[in-house]
């Protein structure tokens, strides 16, 4: 007797929770060939505020989180996505049409990807940040801090990697995050999204909708509550009526200087983009009552 | 016994103010094309100088002189010796230090005493800071090369004429750019002045262009098509309306706009000097700063006694003549400005909060303010809200440490915060919870040209100074492309 | 200028808040610890500020005369003779003969036994004889020696005792020592004003400054004094900001005016108007007499005496036309 299959329902994932859209719609997701592959959520505007209120949620968990165990996390997401490759690679396949070496290899760059950011989460204050020497009798510092929350357009076209590739950055430098999958590819996004879940990563850090970009971008863009927006995923009209949208909350928005290409290895604009720098001052004492010698 | 200090009047001869002034484009003084405006003393409330201002047609020529200079000159010139030229310009600022010092007086209102000891020689020390960066930038973690931008165009305030025009100059030419810069309309003066300096150190003509005039030639050179860069410190309001009318453009900005910051004192705080600290926070430079302590959060259990002790304070400010050496608190910058303030201080008494002036008298002439300080004030007044921009400090108290954080963070600004203990791991762990760009621990107001300085949220994005401060200068985005 | 005449000091009654920390010296202690703190950053940048200001004209001669007037001339050396102190006492007097309307100093300080000396000298001039006193400079001895020390020099009869605290007393945390033994010694002046001096070089930072500044005016002391001038460093503007704001603080506490004299590195006219300048702006002009500030030092009498004269006579004096006594 051949076993029925039983097909997965592809939600949302909001608050490390896989609800259906509020709004109760679906649309159809296809292969390149046309045909039917699952009914994907179709996120409403109420869906995205609910996603936003996650974010922020599991943004205030994770800054409190140290960086050596945020980057134990992100590893971790590294470790799930890699004991569920044989399963992404079939994904890609039936989503782009392509081969089973081309898919393969689109998985082993996105959990290289994972290891690459997890590496660096702990060094970034290095990196970017230091001591000031300062022409004062002051002690001071620099040091990157997330922004907040982050919107994030994800590309079309290059369903896991792209998708690894503007959602780790992001996290890395302590932010949350709520993204737009490509209309394209929700089974991806989703399935991805059932990684996240089980990496011990803090509910709301991700939330990840399925839908129009057209529909739901604009609500980020508004939204008082997000800090800054990757605009990757926007084809150049929507870019800039969103970045129109932000400049009301003078949001950060990122947009790539062309078409990136993903397979190369990261620089680290998507870094930067989301770290605010601050300053600190603090005076050094005299340890002594000389300093008022001078006059 | 009564000892009062006799008048100790700066001579203004040094400064040698022109009947007139013009911009400074492609390497040369020329009539504009726009309508003259005046420049006054906010001082006396009398006229200084007439200024030419520049048209559409005189910008688009500035903005080719800058491109022109970058390509053929400025691009390609290494490092180390685009260093030398900014280590010439800071070496005969500090040569005509008090003549800048005095120019600046005369035409911003701020003190004598504050433009000699703080402005100028910050201006000074900003160029040379960033000129030994020119040869340098392959060390910013930036990757071997980093590449300028291009073309700069520059809108700045009137609150610290000179030291924004440093704070936009000198790291724009450090990276590579050549830039057009536009000074506010109120105080045109000594950004023309440094353009002397500028032309007498040679440096080669369309590097630096500047464009006098009102906010809307601000508008016309952010919104030039031949501008790959804009930098803006100002309102929140006009920073916003920049960031909208450049979406979709492509172009990179950088802004530093309005806050309303939180000075924090606690019970365990050394007082007189954190009574110095909010002094300094809320009346240097007539509270006229972006990042000035204008909330004072002060914990409930010392604050009637602190209040108290500040009032006593404010008191001995001496508030008068900007040339005096002895003056405290200068002149508000205009008619303006001083309204606006004024607006906002009869809001915050219909809306039920305490106000108290100093007795000091004011002279008759020209555009003053006694220091003031709100108290009863609760976070959903306007006077807690919103930027005064002006000598009044609106107080209110906390509980704890927590409610401390909770209720510095609560406001849409993000630019800076003073934090005043004398315990260090709850400076440190205040230091680390406040969203504010800079964060002031038992000090306020203090610069550098090695700190960044920059807010979070709608106190703008990208920062000044320090290394960060010159990465806005330079492609950041090393992320590879598709060809 | 007005001098106050000498008069029995009062036992103004304590707020309770105050005299409960004189209970023993746990409470003290307690009481030393809970002032605020003073953030050194702070105050040199207050101090440094302050001395910016400029005082020209009529202000600078209006301060220089102040200045004068509060002079507490010195001579504390091992080799000082009656012909020393005679010189000195003139000095005093009559600051610059050529221009005998200058006002006179406040005092002439010296050792106890040059005390009978300076009395004989100084007798109806005005100018008031104080004596160091309780084992100065370094106050290592035991307390009947301290007292007996005083004795001299109130029995000669000294119109002020300069002393100095324990400061190994101090260091050690023993505030009740510190306390008692100025207490002792305020008794023995009888009459007598009583500086004390906390020779703020060897309590080494600001807070200490404070706690002893109150610890002195806890136990009487008519002066809250800086230095021996006999180490360094001595009397430092910093310094001198946080004890002029113990007597402030201390005035609108109990209602009573309490004395701050600088001693040590105060050697040009200049120093002294940015002295002045931090007493009319921390602690308040009523503290602009002679009566409630002084300077102990020597040698800046000449150059207050030679700017004296640059501002009458429109040009500079020279050292040849001040005398050196």
């Amino acid at each position: 007797m051949n076993h029925l299959a039983v097909s997965k329902t592809y939600k949302l994932f909001i608050g490390g929770a896989f609800p259906r859209s509020e709004s109760g719609r679906t649309y159809q997701a296809h292969d390149t060939k046309g045909n039917f592959i699952a009914n994907a959520a179709l996120a409403s505007r109420k869906d995205l505020r609910d996603a936003v209120v996650a974010a922020r949620k599991g943004y205030s968990v994770w800054s409190k989180a140290t960086a050596y165990n945020r980057g134990q996390v992100i590893y971790r997401i590294a470790e799930m996505l890699e004991s569920r490759r044989t399963e992404f690679g079939k994904l890609i396949m039936i989503s782009t049409g392509g081969s089973t070496k081309d898919a393969n290899a689109e998985v082993d760059a996105a959990v290289d990807r994972l290891v690459h950011y997890a590496g660096w989460t702990d060094k970034l204050a290095a990196v970017m940040g230091g001591a000031n020497p300062v022409s004062s009798p002051y002690f001071s510092y620099s040091t990157p801090e997330p922004t907040g929350v982050v919107g994030i357009l994800t590309p079309s076209g290059s369903s896991l990697l792209g998708l690894v590739s503007v959602i780790t950055p992001v996290i890395t430098g302590g932010n949350a995050c709520v993204v737009i999958a490509s209309e394209q590819d929700p089974c991806v996004a989703i399935t991805f999204a059932e990684v996240v879940a089980t990496s011990d990563v803090p509910a709301g850090l991700i939330n990840i909708l399925t839908g129009r970009a057209s529909e739901l971008a604009p609500h980020l863009a508004a939204h008082a509550d997000v800090n800054a927006l990757d605009l990757t995923g926007a084809d150049l009209e929507l870019r800039a009526s969103l970045e129109q949208a932000a400049a009301e909350t003078v949001k950060r928005v990122y947009v790539p200087k062309g078409q990136p290409d993903f397979a190369a290895a990261p620089g680290t604009a998507r870094l930067r983009a989301f770290l605010e720098i601050k300053t600190v001052w603090h005076p050094t004492g005299a340890l002594s009552l000389s300093g008022g010698t001078s006059y | 016994m009564k000892w009062e200090y006799s008048p100790a009047p700066e001579s203004s001869a040094i400064a040698d103010i022109n009947d007139r002034y013009m911009p400074f484009i492609d390497g040369a003084f020329k009539e504009g094309s726009g309508e003259d405006r005046d420049t006054i003393n906010p001082g006396t409330g009398e006229k200084l100088s007439t200024i030419s201002t520049v048209n559409a047609g005189d910008i688009d020529r500035a903005v080719k002189a800058a491109r022109r200079a970058y390509e053929n000159v400025w691009s390609t010139m290494p490092g180390a010796e685009r260093g030398k030229y900014l280590f010439r310009i800071a070496r005969a600022i500090a040569e005509r230090s008090r003549e800048l010092a005095v120019v600046e007086t005369l035409d911003n209102g701020k003190p004598i005493k504050e433009t000699r000891d703080f402005d100028v020689p910050a201006v000074a020390q900003h160029f040379f800071y960033h000129a030994g960066w020119a040869d340098k930038l392959q060390h910013l973690g930036l990757g071997s090369a980093p590449q300028p931008l291009g073309v700069a165009g520059q809108v700045i305030p009137w609150n610290f004429p000179l030291l924004m025009a440093a704070w936009k100059i000198a790291p724009a030419l450090a990276a590579g750019n050549t830039v057009v810069i536009k000074p506010a309309e109120t105080t045109p003066l000594s950004i023309l002045v440094l353009a002397e300096i500028i032309a007498d150190a040679d440096l080669p003509p369309g590097v630096v262009n500047i464009i006098t005039g009102a906010g809307d030639v601000g508008s016309m050179l952010v919104n030039h098509p031949g501008i790959d860069k804009v930098a803006f410190t100002g309102s929140t309001a006009v920073g916003r309306r920049i960031q909208r009318e450049l979406a979709g453009t492509g172009r990179k900005i950088t802004l530093e706009l309005g806050g309303k910051g939180a000075n924090i004192i606690f019970e365990d705080a050394a007082q007189d000097q954190a009574v110095e600290g909010i002094i300094n926070g809320i009346f240097f430079n007539q509270g006229q700063v972006c990042c000035a302590g204008a909330r004072l959060l002060v914990q409930e259990s010392i604050a009637d006694e602190f209040i108290e002790r500040l009032k006593q304070r404010v008191e001995t400010l001496r508030v008068g003549d900007p040339m005096d050496k002895n003056t405290d608190v200068g002149a508000i910058n205009s008619k303006a400005q001083l309204d606006r303030i004024t607006a906002l201080i009869n809001a915050g008494i219909a809306e039920g909060a305490e106000l108290w002036s100093s007795s000091c008298l004011l002279p008759k002439n020209g555009y003053y303010l006694s220091p003031s300080i709100f108290t009863s004030a609760t976070p959903s007044m306007r006077i807690a809200r919103e930027e005064i921009f002006g000598p009044v400090l609106t107080t209110m108290t906390f509980r704890t440490p927590d409610e401390a954080v909770t209720k510095a963070n609560n406001s849409p600004y993000g630019l800076s915060a003073g934090v005043w203990t004398e315990k260090g791991s709850r400076a440190m762990g205040m230091a680390a919870s406040l969203r504010a760009g800079v964060i002031w621990d038992n000090t306020f107001n203090r610069f550098d040209p090695a700190a960044s300085f920059g807010g979070y949220k709608e106190s703008g994005f990208g920062r000044e100074g320090g290394p960060s401060g010159l990465a806005a200068y330079l492609d950041t985005d090393d992320e590879a492309v598709v060809r | 200028m007005t001098t106050r005449e000498v008069s029995p000091q009062s036992a103004d009654p304590l707020p309770s808040h105050l005299s409960d920390a004189t209970a023993d010296e746990a409470s003290l202690r307690r009481f030393l610890f809970g002032l605020p703190g003073v953030d050194p950053v702070g105050i040199e940048q207050r101090a440094a500020g302050l001395a910016t200001r400029s005082i020209k004209r009529g202000s600078k001669l209006a301060a220089l005369d102040l200045a004068i007037s509060m002079v507490d001339l010195t001579t504390l050396e091992g080799a000082d003779t009656p012909g020393k102190v005679c010189n000195l006492a003139r000095k005093a007097m009559l600051p610059d003969p050529d221009n005998p309307e200058t006002p006179h100093t406040a005092a002439i300080c010296v050792y106890p036994d040059m005390v009978p000396t300076a009395v004989v000298e100084l007798r109806g001039t005005g100018v008031k004889v104080a004596s160091v006193a309780s084992a100065f400079p370094s106050g290592r001895s035991s307390l009947d020696v301290k007292l007996a020390d005083t004795k001299i020099a109130v029995d000669a009869g000294a119109d002020e005792i300069d002393m100095v605290i324990d400061r190994g007393a101090f260091l050690a945390g023993r505030y009740g020592t510190v306390f008692s033994q100025i207490v002792a010694i305020k008794q023995a002046c009888g009459d007598a004003r009583l500086k004390v001096i906390l020779e703020t070089g060897e309590l080494a930072t600001y807070d200490n400054v404070r706690r002893a500044s109150w610890l002195a005016l806890l136990a009487g002391a008519d002066f809250i004094k800086t230095s021996t001038g006999k180490i360094s460093p001595a009397a430092t503007l910093p310094v001198v900001h946080v004890m002029l704001q113990a007597v402030k603080d201390w005035k609108a506490q109990t209602g009573v005016q309490r004395a701050v004299k600088p001693a040590g590195g105060i050697r040009t006219a200049k120093d002294a108007i940015r002295y002045l300048v931090a007493v009319r702006e921390v602690a308040g002009p009523e503290w602009l007499d002679s009566y409630y500030f002084r300077f102990g030092a020597s040698s800046v009498l000449n150059d207050l005496i030679m700017q004296r004269r640059a501002q009458l006579d429109g040009h500079y004096s020279g050292a040849d036309y001040v005398t050196v006594d």
